[in-house]
């Protein structure tokens, strides 16, 4: 029933496992109004020192992975399956008190909201210290010096001092640093971000992005970014997965999904944006229509009744036949489910070269 | 602790009284700038010719109090200090800026929503600036806002109908076709449908939404519409199709905009001109093409270089800056030059003289530029990037 595809496309050669390795993983709510199929068969690997970055519209399921791979839907009545393997270990098969030992020291978050995060009755520096102390046998004092070094390394001024602030006391891209220093506290091998600079200022969100970056190359994290905006995740990931639906519809690396999207939803994301550089007088292409609901997907390719491109497809192929994850001809790693041809796709992008996004854009009106 | 002298949510909800304390510093000059000469070509934004909207010096200081029962003011947020430009018939000017920098305080002061602390407002020939609520009826259906949020900006109690209709009925426009069918019009015209008629707004999506705010704007037919962040509460590809629909009815009724947007990509597909601001005041104004690919101020290179785009190759083509820090207080902002506390370039005229906003030399006309030693005029890499932030290597 469930088309399945390996996370690494077959023929390639047996590789060490890698550290994060996640197959086939089903978030599912049963609901009043029926199975909410909110991630279904995600599937992706990263290694440490690497950025995933996951994108799509709101409700695809990005965040609902993201609280998968922490380990959150345990103990509630959301139905979980797949593997989630950190370091050959599955995730997803650890009892909870286990899954608390390796929260936030081996696999940690950074959410949108840092208030979320932050209680607001205790100090910045009280709550890294605690966060520092729930897995190190250190002294009080030890943790609190740890807080103001974080503090510092994420450059909030003065940090001595205000260790001592609330939460209300920083500002919004203060707090959001601070969050961060709490997340990397322990030196997290996989490190969680969801949206994480989605409520800010393009000024610091730059500054936050880099600093994520700075610190992941000093601890040799792995990070997964979620985010529904391409900019952001064009600076800042070496992988690309686009989900729609709760699935998985492209694949690859950050070059091959920006440069060489497959996929029409890709094409569409990319199309209904405008660029810094964009030719003003073009209008904006939008996607028609607004994301599907998860508990009943549209059949076929989720995508067809938003597809401008389904009548390249014969046989309404695209309303009958789920579309597997397919292996761009050519590519070792570049995966996209869609029915149509390389050839199509090359004639409705203009035929002009492979790399040129802007190409599709004029043409495929 | 402090309370904020005025709120105001609805676009046709009453105007607070005027905080007479304020108008007691109120000027027709920015507070700290020269007066300009406003013959030369040095300091006009535009072209001579008509406007529709001419905005002289306009200031909105919030005063800020303490106590319960006596409350004291004990200082002041500028958050408009002494802004000047202009929107011609059937033009669109951009306002971006990072959050808090006066752009939605500068389009409520606009459509008269607040009352100016100083400087003045002429709309369509007449000024506005303190013309009482009472007789902004005949202002008030040529000037039109539409609102981010496109859940808090509707009532949920009235049905579709009703909101759109109730600016026609306050504004006594009977249209010969009446006004339901006036109403249908107006909801196919903005992409819905005209059985909407009578639901409610939290039937529908937050792109429906703010269909149903831009229809209510356009039920008067105003020659200016004031759109704070239209789009950004709204999905990429639903933001799309509400970008797509403003730029038609610019077009088909010539309706000039002021488009509120934090995000530069938006601002530049939608607006001729765009101003960008700092804290209270207009740090440049251009045209897009001049402002985008020639930008003098340094605080406009660091906010372009700011934004991430969806192509790996164009991060290596553009300069890098990163700022340190936050904006500062608007409570006190910093002597002379507000962006020196912040800027690479800052020497010490920058701290004791405000820069004026004029054209520097290498600009076209009706590029104003507001600093002492503007950028070189590209967003090129640089040799190296400017790093201030002390936590980036
Ligand atoms: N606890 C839950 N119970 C039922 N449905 C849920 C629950 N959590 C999330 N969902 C649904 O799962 C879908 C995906 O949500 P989410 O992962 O938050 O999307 P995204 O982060 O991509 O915007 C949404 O339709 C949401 O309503
Ligand atoms: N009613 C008010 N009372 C006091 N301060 C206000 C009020 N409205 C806005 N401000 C302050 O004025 C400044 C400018 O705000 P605003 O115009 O909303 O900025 P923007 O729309 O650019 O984010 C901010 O510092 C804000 O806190
Ligand atoms: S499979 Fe068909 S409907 Fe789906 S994206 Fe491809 S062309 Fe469009
Ligand atoms: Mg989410
Ligand atoms: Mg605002």
């Amino acid at each position: 029933m469930s088309v399945q595809t390996p996370p690494h496309p077959a023929g390639l050669a047996p590789a060490p496992a890698p550290f994060l390795d996640v197959r086939d993983l089903r978030v599912h709510f049963p609901t009043e109004d029926g199975l909410v199929r909110s991630v279904d068969g995600v599937s992706f690997t990263l290694e440490k020192g690497r950025t995933l970055g996951i994108v799509g519209e709101s409700g695809s399921g990005k965040s609902v992975t993201s609280l998968a791979l922490l380990g959150l839907h345990k103990g509630t009545r959301a139905q979980v399956s797949g593997e989630i393997r950190l370091e050959g270990r599955d995730l997803v098969a650890l009892p909870e008190a286990e899954m608390r030992a390796l929260r936030g020291r081996t696999v940690s978050m950074i959410f949108q909201d840092p208030l979320s995060a932050l209680h607001p009755f205790f100090t910045v520096g009280s709550q890294i210290a605690e966060a520092y102390r729930v897995h190190h046998k250190v002294s009080k004092k030890e943790a609190r010096d740890r807080a103001v070094e974080m503090l510092k390394r994420v450059g909030i001024p003065q940090p001595e001092r205000r260790a001592g602030d609330y939460p209300h006391q920083f500002s919004g891209g203060m707090r959001q640093r601070a969050m961060i220093a709490m997340s990397l506290v322990c030196d997290p091998a996989l490190l969680i971000a969801d949206e994480p600079t989605t409520a800010l200022d393009v000024t610091v969100q730059a500054q936050i992005l880099d600093l994520i970056g700075d610190l992941q190359e000093e601890f040799g994290s792995a990070v997964v970014i979620i985010t529904h905006d391409l900019g952001v995740v064009s600076d800042v990931a070496d992988d690309i997965l686009v989900m729609y639906g709760g699935r998985r519809i492209e694949y690859g690396s950050t070059r091959d999904v920006l440069k060489n999207p497959q996929h029409p939803y890709t094409w569409g994301l990319l199309r209904s944006m405008p660029h810094l550089t964009g030719d003003v007088g073009e209008r904006l292409d939008p996607i028609p229509g607004s994301p599907p609901s998860l508990i009943h997907l549209p059949g076929g390719c989720a995508f067809h009744p938003r597809c401008a491109y389904k009548g390249w497809v014969p046989d309404g192929r695209c309303t009958r036949e789920r579309p597997e994850l397919r292996l761009l001809s050519g590519s070792a790693r570049h995966l996209a489910a869609c029915h149509l041809t390389d050839e199509a796709k090359q004639e409705i992008r203009g035929g002009t070269g492979p790399d040129d996004h802007a190409a599709t854009a004029r043409t495929a009106r | 602790m402090t309370a904020p002298d005025e709120a105001v949510t609805a676009p046709n909800a009453a105007v607070t009284a005027p905080d007479e304390s304020e108008q007691a510093v109120s000027t027709t000059q920015p507070a700290t700038g020269r007066p300009t000469d406003r013959t030369t070509d040095r300091t006009t934004d535009r072209p001579a010719g008509e406007s529709l909207l001419q905005v002289r010096g306009l200031q909105k200081h919030f005063a800020l109090r303490q106590g319960i029962v006596f409350q004291r003011r004990i200082g002041a947020v500028r958050a408009v200090d002494g802004i000047d430009f202009s929107v011609g018939p059937g033009e669109s000017l951009g306002l971006v800026g990072e959050s808090g920098c006066g752009k939605s305080t500068t389009g409520r002061l606009i459509t008269r929503l607040l009352e100016p602390t100083g400087g003045s407002v002429v709309f369509d020939g007449e000024d506005i600036t303190h013309r009482p609520p009472a007789r902004m009826r005949e202002a008030r259906r040529n000037l039109q806002m539409i609102f981010q949020d496109p859940y808090s900006s509707l009532n949920p109690r009235h049905t579709v109908g009703t909101i759109i209709e109730t600016p026609m009925r306050l504004n006594g426009i009977n249209p010969p076709q009446g006004h339901r069918k006036r109403v249908q019009e107006l909801l196919e015209t903005v992409g819905l449908s005209p059985e909407h008629y009578n639901r409610y707004p939290d039937e529908f999506s937050g792109g429906q939404r703010q269909r149903i705010g831009i229809a209510r704007a356009l039920a008067l037919r105003p020659k200016l519409i004031v759109a704070d962040e239209p789009v950004s509460a709204l999905d990429v590809s639903i933001q799309a199709q509400v970008v797509n629909l403003l730029q038609d009815l610019q077009r088909e009724f010539g309706i000039a905009f002021v488009f509120i947007a934090h995000d530069l990509a938006v601002v530049r597909h939608f607006s001729e001109r765009v101003a960008v601001m700092y804290l209270g005041k207009i740090v440049e104004i251009a045209g897009r093409e001049s402002l985008y690919t020639r930008p003098r101020h340094p605080y406009t290179h660091a906010l372009l270089s700011a934004v991430p785009e969806a192509d790996p190759d164009a991060t290596e083509r553009r300069e890098r800056i990163r700022l340190a820090g936050d904006v500062p207080s608007p409570i006190d902002p910093p002597s002379g030059c507000r962006f020196r506390t912040r800027c690479w370039k800052a020497k010490d005229r920058c701290a004791t003289e405000e820069p004026p906003l004029a054209r520097v030399a290498g600009s076209p006309a009706g590029h104003l530029t507001a600093c002492h030693f503007p950028e070189e005029p590209t967003v090129a890499a640089r040799g190296e990037d400017i790093v201030l932030d002390p936590a980036l290597g």
